[in-house]
């Protein structure tokens, strides 16, 4: 199988395993919401790769019978992931805005120590 | 006006709420909302009416017919979803008003009933709805208006857990995104009736396989499975009260049921634990669950953290009832969906009449609750029995039908394993029991001047609630009739 032929499959896969590894390995609530974006990204590359076929031109109905086009379907979808996309992004920063205010600090351990300060009293 | 059901049960939360954003009333938006929710209600339930015998509506939407568009598909088994996840919106909206004063700024009212009906439009969405896609984006809805309302608690915790929630729920999501993606590179088609007809004839087989498993998990993290539930047990605890029992009773089971679904309608039964012995990873999952979450419930100070682990050790039993793949374990898994969503919106309902008295929910500080409040004492017990499984309550129904199916089965560990974890339950639930009505209040408490009863808006949805439980108790058999039924829709794939 031609390897460089998946080029776009392996920025995917690339791309999703550094969204998660952010995800997982990072204690700054920012830098998880990037990992997050990240993750997210490398699926509406995914849907778009999906998409294309080989030789295929954008989906605009022209009046030649032999031309080939893309599915524009994916493409939709995507737009619509987009948009869950930016509303999660955006709900999850506010969040961190609000844990900033009422712990001073957005680095995840700290938030821990402080509450289990608060248990124990 | 009959045909258009499966839409409006949609639309008209999702138009309710801009309405109350626009409103900005603390009380008006209030009232809009549980109407709005109580209509919904009535909606899905004359949506059970049309499909209890069998029958199945497929609504399209727009007139574009499917697979080509968007459609709706009822029968029996969402049926009946959709009218628990409406009937307990409403019944736990009535119940909000005066529990939501307490924790939330009055300014802020309008924006948490929005929220809360945006979240009602997701779940009922994803339940109703008969494309995959469409699966994901109602996903959504649901689910991010669900950190909003869980970031509406009265500690800063609270928007920990909400931030938690967000980072798992939405890789959750996403994972069913591309496992959606890969359905449909594989299939061509996003339409679940058509998908569960295409994917026994299709050319690539490793992508369904990759779909199953990226589908699974994803739905697994929303529904709360055992090892993946890290996510419930702070946004339970810290969530204002009333949303935690929403929550408690409809959106894990909401999951669970799209679990349900595409294990056995688009896959089917054959692929899913035939094929790929899907039953060695769940019933495991759900034993360590039930034995696991029923034990550490014990220790807990908290109510509702011991509820919440109690939760997801019910998840367990639920699920151990899909692992059989039979139709009685199906039924029982149904049955104990409905059961325990009814059980535990009303414990925590009862947890947050202790909360809007006492303050707290600390349990070794409620000695002698049963003289203090009477009623939330009365219905926080005979629930408990419910969830423990006595004999004549709801508990007793699911469990009974659950055991009987594994011995079918010839699963006796497992039976065992149940049994001694409603052993537990006796003793986490016993243990609050004994304290609310034995126990002498400590001298050193200053809450010796005693509590009053909560206001009868908080006691009438919950004692209605109750009475519901304990009706479906001693009549179980009407229960069993719609569950198995619904088993049997989802048993016999799409037709």
């Amino acid at each position: 199988m031609d390897v460089l032929g998946l080029f776009n499959y392996w920025v995917v896969v690339i791309l999703m395993m550094a969204g998660l590894y952010i995800l997982i390995a990072r204690y700054n609530l920012i830098k998880k919401m990037i990992g997050l974006s990240l993750f997210q990204t490398s699926i509406f590359y995914l849907y778009i790769t999906i998409g294309t076929v080989d030789g295929g031109t954008a989906p605009i109905l022209v009046d030649d019978p032999s031309v080939v086009y893309s599915n524009p379907l994916p493409h939709v979808l995507i737009l619509t992931a987009i948009v869950v996309g930016v509303a999660t992004t955006a709900v999850g920063l506010a969040l961190s805005v609000r844990i900033y205010e009422a712990y001073n600090t957005i680095e995840e351990d700290e938030i821990r120590a402080a509450n289990a300060e608060e248990q124990d009293i | 006006m009959m045909d258009q059901l499966p839409a409006l049960q949609v639309m008209l939360p999702m138009v309710a709420a801009p309405l109350i954003v626009i409103i900005r009333h603390p009380f008006w938006s209030w009232l809009i909302a549980t109407l709005i929710s109580v209509c919904a209600c009535w909606v899905s339930w004359l949506m059970l009416q049309q499909v209890v015998d069998g029958s199945i509506i497929r609504y399209a939407i727009g007139g574009w017919e499917a697979p080509t568009g968007i459609e709706f598909y009822v029968d029996r088994a969402n049926a009946g979803v959709a009218l628990l996840v409406s009937g307990l919106s409403s019944v736990v909206l009535v119940y909000a008003y005066h529990s939501i004063k307490r924790t939330v700024d009055t300014s802020k009212h309008y924006l948490f009933y929005a929220g809360w009906l945006l979240c009602l439009t997701g779940l009922i969405g994803m339940v109703i709805t008969g494309d995959a896609f469409n699966v994901f984006v109602f996903l959504e809805i649901s689910s991010l208006s669900t950190y909003m309302l869980i970031a509406f608690g009265s500690d800063r915790q609270a928007l920990v857990a909400s931030f938690r929630y967000l980072v798992m729920g939405s890789v959750g999501a996403s994972f069913i995104l591309i496992g959606i993606g890969f359905l449909y590179a594989a299939t061509g088609t996003l339409n679940m009736v058509d998908l569960a007809a295409r994917i026994p004839d299709t050319e690539s087989p490793r992508a369904v396989l990759v779909a199953f498993s990226f589908l699974t998990v994803g739905l697994m993290i929303k529904a709360a499975v055992f090892p993946l539930h890290g996510w419930l047990l702070n946004a339970y605890h810290h969530a204002p009260i009333a949303v935690t029992a929403f929550l408690a009773g409809t959106a894990t089971k909401v999951s669970l049921y799209i679990l349900v679904r595409m294990f056995f309608s688009i896959f089917g039964d054959e692929y899913s634990f035939g094929y790929l012995l899907l039953n060695w990873v769940l019933l495991p999952s759900a034993i360590a669950a039930f034995v696991t979450m029923s034990l550490v419930a014990i220790y807990q100070t908290d109510l509702r953290r011991m509820l919440a682990y109690s939760s997801v050790a019910q998840i367990g039993y639920i699920l151990a009832g899909i692992s059989l793949a039979t139709q009685q374990g199906l039924t029982a898994a149904v049955v104990h969906m409905f059961n325990h969503g009814m059980v535990k919106a009303t414990l925590f309902m009862a947890v947050g009449c202790v909360l809007y008295r006492a303050g707290h929910a600390h349990i070794p500080s409620l000695e002698r609750m049963m003289s203090r409040m009477p009623f939330t004492t009365t219905a926080f017990i005979l629930s408990g029995l419910g969830l423990i499984g006595v004999p004549l309550t709801v508990g007793f129904v699911s469990k009974f039908t659950l055991i009987n199916a594994l011995m079918e089965k010839g699963w006796w560990p497992a039976v065992v394993m149940i049994l001694a974890s409603s052993v537990m339950a006796t003793a986490y639930i016993g243990r609050v029991v004994y304290l609310m009505l034995f126990r002498e209040a400590r001298e050193s408490s200053a809450s010796g001047e005693g509590y009053q009863e909560v206001p009868l808006l908080m006691l009438v949805p919950m004692y209605a609630l109750l009475a519901l439980g304990l009706y479906f108790g001693l009549f179980g058999s009407q229960t069993l009739g719609i569950a198995s039924g619904a088993a049997e829709s989802l048993l016999g794939g799409y037709q």
